[in-house]
Parts: C-alpha cells; structure tokens; sequence
C-alpha cells in the first residue's frame, strides 16, 4: 500500500520585480481653484482677516490652493447667516427640505469622479478608496437623510423632533468630505442651519461641496462653510449662537470642547479617537480574517477613529496569522495615491507622519518586535510603510495609544474571557471585531464588547443607516440612523 | 402614655442602611419647628464608597432580564403604595400617587424600551446590522430641593429601568422621603448597591460626582454654577452629563417616557455577513 502523501505546501508564485505594474494614474479633472473664500450666506467671500494659508498636497508636498483664514469676525458673520436662514429653513415643511437634500445627493453623484480625485490630491488616500467609498457613501449619506426629513414624527413616537438652532461643526481630515456629509445631512433634514469648519489639512472638498449647493438652490445661509485652524475652530465652538456643537476629532481636543462647554446650555455631541482590539479566534476562517485585519488597519492608511489597530489573536493560531499577515503585507502596494492600483497612499501631513514615526520608535524601544515589508516609498511627499509589531504587551504605548497610521500592534489571548478584558482594558470604545464561525460565540463577544460598533467576521464596514459611536472616552451620541437625528433636535 | 420609640433615619447605601463614615449629622425639624431627627451628612468618601457599592452590584442588575426588572420595579410601586400615608406625612397625597404612577409606568418599560430606542438596520451590503442598547454603569443623580420624592424617582427611574445602577443625592432640606424610600427599595427584591441614596449638602460632594471616573454619566437639576462644575469635571473621563432645568414641571406627564431611558444607555450597532 502506497505511503500517504504529506499534503502539498501552497505554492505561491513569486514574480519579485520581475512584473511590476504599470502606473495607471486617474486622470479625471479636480476643478481645483487657485484660491478659495469662505463661503457664507450662499456665496464665496473674502476673509475679513484677509489672510490665507496653503492647502498641501500629501502625494508630493506640493501647494494645490490657497484657502481663506476665518478670523473670529467671519465666524460670526457665518453665524449671523445661519441665524438669519434658520426660521424659514426650520418652518418649510419637512418633504421640501427633503427634495433640498435629494438634489445634493444627485449632484454630487453627478460630480462623484471630480470630487474624488480632489479628495485625494488634498488628502492623500488612494483614488480607489475616494472613488470606491467617500464618494458614494457621502453621497448615500444625502439620500438616507433626504428621506426622513419629511417623516421625523415616526423617530420619536410619542413626541415631535424639533430643530435646535444654528449647529457649530468641526471636522477631521481623515474622510474629509464623508464627515461633511455625516455632519451637514441630519442637520439639515431635522430644520437645523448650520456653520461647519473642515479641517485645515483637508478644505478642499467642503469647498467644492458650496457648489454642488448653489447648484441645488439650497437657500443662502442654510449651510456656512468658514475654514482655518485651531483658532478658527475655537471661534466656531465658542460662539453664542450655536445651540449645539458636533466635533469629531481626536479625544485630547474633545476634552477641551467639552470643558468649555460648560455651563453654556450647549447640546454637544462628540466622536473622537479608538484602540480598537480586532479579535481572532482559532476556528476563524483565516484567510478572511487576515483580509478584515489587512482592511481593518491599512484602509486609508489607518486613518481611521475605528481602526483595527490591535489584532488579539488566539494563541494556537498566532503563528500561523502572523505569518499570512507578513506575506500579505508585502504584496500591499505603497505609493501614489493618485494611481488606481494604490492600496496604500500618502500620509496626511508632515505633522502626522512625525507622530506615526515617534510612537513606532516608541514600540522598538519598549522592546516591540518591528516588521515592515521591503517597498520603496516615493521620494517627495509623506509616506509610511504597513507595518506590524510582534511581542506587544498591554502596557506599551503602542498598545494604548491612537497611532492614527498604518501600524499593527498584535498581541496574543487563550480564553475568550481573556480576548474580553484585554479588548476593554482601554478607555477607548468605539469598535471592535471579531472573528469566529461560531454563532452564539458572537453574540457573546460582542455583548461583553465595550464598543460602540462590533463587527463580526467583518470590518470596516459603514451605512448611513446604521448608527457609529462610541463608549467612554471615544466620545457620546451617534451618527447615522434613526438615532443620529435625535441628537440633532430636541422633543416636543 | 408610651414613649414613641423614635427611628434613627440611616442611609440606604449597598443594600444596607449606614450613617456617614464621617459620623457627622445635621438636624432636620418639623414644620411647627420641633425637632424631628439627625440626618446623615455624608461626605465624597461615602460617595465614594457608594460608588464602589454601585459598581459592584451592577454587572449583576445589568444581566437580570428586562422582566424581572420590571417586576423588581412593580415591587417597589406596592412597597410605597403599602406605606402611602407616612409618605405623604413628609412629601403630600399628590406627590406619592405620581410617584407610585410613575414607578408603575417605567416597570412597564423595562421590556419593551429596547423595541423604541433599538433597531434593525437596512444596509446596502450583504450584512446583518442591528442595534442595541447596552447600560451605561454606574450614574449619578443630584435630585433638587423640591419634589423630593417625585424629583427624586424621576431621575432614578430611567436610569435603573435601564439596567445602570445609581448613587443618588437627595434634597438638603426635605432628606426625610429618600430615608422612607430606602426601606421601602430594601424590601422591594432590588439587589444592594443598584440604588444608593446619600444625604448632605451638595456642595460637599458635586465635585466628586463630576469627576469620578466610575460615573460614567451624571443627571442633575442644577444651576448655571453647578452645571460649569460638573461639565468641567466630566471633560476628563468624558462623562455624560444631562442638566435638567430647575423649572422643571415634576408632576408633566413628559416625564414619563423612554427617551428619558436614553440618556442613559449607549447604541451598540453590530454587524454580520450574511451567505453560506
């Protein structure tokens, strides 16, 4: 009888550089203007402050635009503005202020292409990712809320949702136009006007966006749009008008909104950072599971609030993962962020990649083993390579702090018990994942979970109907759903 | 004639009744000015230590069902219904039948909350996505002067209806209903520690409620002043913090709903692809 033979090694291929790709550079037009106002009460306006600051691009640290600096006296004209819409704004009926938020939804739909490669020039992220998820879901995001406007008598049975006032919102720059719309579509489709401040790496977009309003003909002064920095955001949060504040950010600015805050009467709600803890067990469908890692902290070069930035694998299969990770990593493709078969583009900003390169020397320090797969990054703008660390304990910083880049940290678990304590020993909460075949393991995790999002055998994965948060100190209130209008009005 | 055999009123704090750690008392007196007894006046240690109470007893309370909460909460509707008159000795005849209405209208909530606030979410992807609520922990209640019963409960209820536990403070000057209310939470099938009730003055204690980290939300009826201190002290833990207004009308039936509930749960959304 033969001797049974020993199962076959996979057999990869290996091309090396022996077939590289060939660039494929989008070339759609961005429409970038040399210059750009603020844009308030309907239309574009030089600053009062008359100063302006460059907008970068992360791809090659060239300059793509001039954006106007808001000083506190063009803050307070945008709230004046707002102030000045919001009556006739909040007393249309509901289903006209709808049709307002259909034809955003369409034009941006029309313009999608556009917008997408001026995202990723401003940004950074690759053309795939602006083309294949900011884009729709922004504009996903505009239909979903279109359709409640007229129907806000069913969110709350019992009572009647009513509009708060003008909305003070700040936003980040990591899905700079998705934020916009996450923020500006239950504003409006609950009565509220608004006066929103893009971040300053990432104005771009929200400038652009003023067209696609005059476009829709929505009223002047609905939506003001005043950009700048720290201090023009302080401008923003700060003024009296505003009857609620919408931040997302990071939890160390969070903090400060919420202090001065305090004693104004001021609705706020908050979405700040993560430490999510990406949990794999043994009976996992590996394969997938190393794709939802690969997804969970590489997409969008882990610019994420709810990255999967600690991968807590079960201590049986921790080799194996491991090493599908690193040979997954290395077929990752680093560079242009401009160029269609980018997997991973450029850092935001000098200043991040500062921060993603101290806490990564943080990590080798703290005695963290550092793998990086061999990849040439561009020689001009800000680029960092996938990495992962091996040998991670609770305690190193690279463990508890947002590193905001594309950075793994791995640790290990035995019990599911033992994956719970570690995935909520954080004063983070914003999300989770978890990685079984079985069913009521699930439910299980994600009851015991800390987090505002669970995703099972999933990650990353967002609906404008589907409500995102988080617990502790990943902020409070949600966006997205049913619920996320509630925090945009008040009961009656 | 027999001499009434006077009651020494005590906290009712982890399921037991406890003077202060500090042994301080102040004086409450009738309304034709006799003296009527010595108040606990507690301290941040023992709000600290109810806080530690809290904590322990609400992993338990969180895991009961929503039934035998709203049963624990009915309970506790027949406990004051049974000793109504020497409530409504210290509060009025009006303020205990809302208060017993009230009870009765959260117990009714504890299994059916989850139906309004929860949902299932139609996404545009192979996936099964719902949301649901999930108790906060441990909150904080500064209750108000006035309505002392009423005010009290109306904090109270939504948030034990919602699987947090609490620590409460009481009114200053009318701390006597919470005494009674204690007693009548003991014998009610509550487990120690989900309800905690302290007496004293707030100023004493309001820093401690804004800032300890185990709070992880905090309802109060206060003043401008009192709001800064709170918001300001839960900036750091990123506490939640709900000021309701002391003009607030206890008796509206605006109360009684669960979008009260709310302010004291978190959305857990959760997500799974659906295919074979």
């Amino acid at each position: 009888m033969p001797a049974k033979k020993a199962p076959a090694r996979p057999r990869e291929l290996l091309f090396g550089d022996l077939w590289e790709y060939d660039p494929a550079p989008e070339s759609a037009e961005p429409y970038i203007d040399s210059r750009y106002g603020l844009f308030i009460d309907g239309k574009f306006t030089a600053p009062k402050s008359k100063k302006y600051f460059d907008a970068i691009a992360p791809r090659n640290g060239e300059k793509l635009s001039e954006i106007a600096l808001a000083n506190a006296a063009d803050v307070d004209a945008a709230y004046a503005a707002a102030a000045k819409a919001f009556p006739s704004w909040s007393k249309l009926p509901g289903k006209e202020r709808g049709k307002y938020l259909f034809r955003i939804a369409r034009l941006l739909q029309d313009r999608a292409r556009e917008f997408a490669v001026a995202e990723t020039l401003d940004g950074g992220k690759p053309i795939k990712e602006s083309r294949d998820f900011d884009l729709p879901m922004a504009a996903a995001h505009f239909f979903y809320h279109a359709g409640w406007a007229d129907k806000l008598s069913y969110v709350t049975p019992g009572r009647t949702l009513l509009p708060l006032g003008v909305i003070g919102q700040v936003i980040p720059w990591n899905f700079p136009l998705l934020m916009l719309a996450w923020k500006i579509a239950p504003a409006l489709a609950t009565g509220n006007t608004v006066v929103l401040k893009p971040a300053e790496t990432t104005s771009i977009t929200a400038l652009k966006f003023a067209t696609i309003l005059q476009q829709a003909g929505l009223p002047p002064g609905v939506v003001n749009i005043v950009t700048g920095a720290g201090e023009t955001g302080a401008a923003v949060v700060n003024h009296a008008t505003a009857a609620k504040i919408a931040f997302t950010g990071s939890t160390e600015v969070g903090k400060i909104i919420q202090r001065a805050l305090a004693g104004t009467g001021k609705k706020l709600t908050l979405e700040l950072g993560g430490k999510a803890a990406n949990i794999v067990f043994e009976d996992a469908p590996l394969d997938q599971a190393v794709e939802g890692i690969v997804n969970g902290i590489f997409f969008n070069q882990g610019h994420v609030c709810c990255a999967g930035s600690r991968l807590l694998v079960q201590e049986s299969v921790a080799d194996l993962v491991i090493a599908k990770l690193k040979r997954r990593l290395q077929v990752l493709r680093v560079g242009d962020p401009l160029d269609k078969n980018t997997d991973v583009g450029a850092i935001n900003s000098a200043e991040q990649l500062a921060k993603i390169k101290g806490l990564v020397a943080s990590g080798v320090k703290e005695g963290a083993e550092l793998h990086q797969p061999v990849c040439k990054l561009p020689g001009k703008g800000f680029y960092f390579p996938p990495s992962l660390f091996t040998n991670v304990t609770q305690s190193h910083r690279i463990a508890r702090e947002e590193i905001f880049g594309p950075v793994l940290s791995i640790l290990t678990f035995r019990t599911p018990e033992e994956a719970i304590e570690k995935a909520n020993n954080t004063p983070y909460g914003l999300s989770a994942g978890v990685w079984t075949d079985k069913g009521s393991r699930i439910l299980k995790m994600a009851s015991e979970l800390k987090a505002g999002v669970v995703w099972a055998n999933t990650y990353n994965r967002f609906d404008p109907s589907s409500p995102f948060g988080g617990y502790k100190q990943s902020g409070f209130g949600r966006e997205g759903g049913k619920h996320g209008l509630l925090d945009y009005a008040h009961l009656g | 004639m027999a001499l009434k055999i006077t009651k020494t009123p005590k906290c009712y704090v982890g399921g037991a009744f406890i003077r202060s750690e500090s042994g301080r008392v102040y004086e409450i007196r009738s309304s034709s000015g006799e003296f009527f007894a010595n108040i606990p006046r507690c301290t941040r240690k023992d709000l600290r230590n109810a806080v530690e109470a809290a904590a322990k007893a609400g992993a338990g309370w969180a895991k009961r069902t929503p039934y035998n909460r709203a049963q624990i909460l009915y309970r506790l509707a027949e406990m004051l219904e049974a000793r109504a008159p020497e409530m409504a000795e210290v509060t009025s005849d009006k303020e205990v039948r809302a208060t017993i209405d009230r009870i009765v209208h959260f117990a009714g909530w504890a299994d059916k909350y989850e139906q309004v606030l929860g949902s299932v979410n139609p996404v545009a992807s192979p996936h099964f996505n719902f949301t649901v609520t999930e108790s906060m922990g441990v909150v904080g209640i500064l209750a108000p002067e006035e309505a002392p019963l009423l005010a009290l409960m109306t904090l109270i209820l939504p948030a034990i209806t919602g699987g947090n536990s609490v620590v409460a403070l009481g009114s200053y000057s009318a701390p006597y209903p919470s005494i009674l209310l204690g007693e009548m939470l003991a014998t009610s099938d509550l487990p120690g520690g989900v309800v905690n009730l302290l007496a004293g003055e707030r100023k004493e204690m309001i820093s401690t409620f804004a800032t300890h980290e185990y709070l992880r939300a905090v309802a109060a009826v206060a003043s401008q002043a009192e709001a800064v201190t709170l918001q300001q002290g839960a900036a750091e833990s990123v506490k939640r913090v709900k000021i309701h207004d002391p003009k607030t009308d206890w008796f509206s039936g605006m109360h009684d709903s669960p979008y009260a509930i709310r302010d004291f749960v978190e959305a857990k959304t959760v997500w799974h692809p659906i295919g074979s």
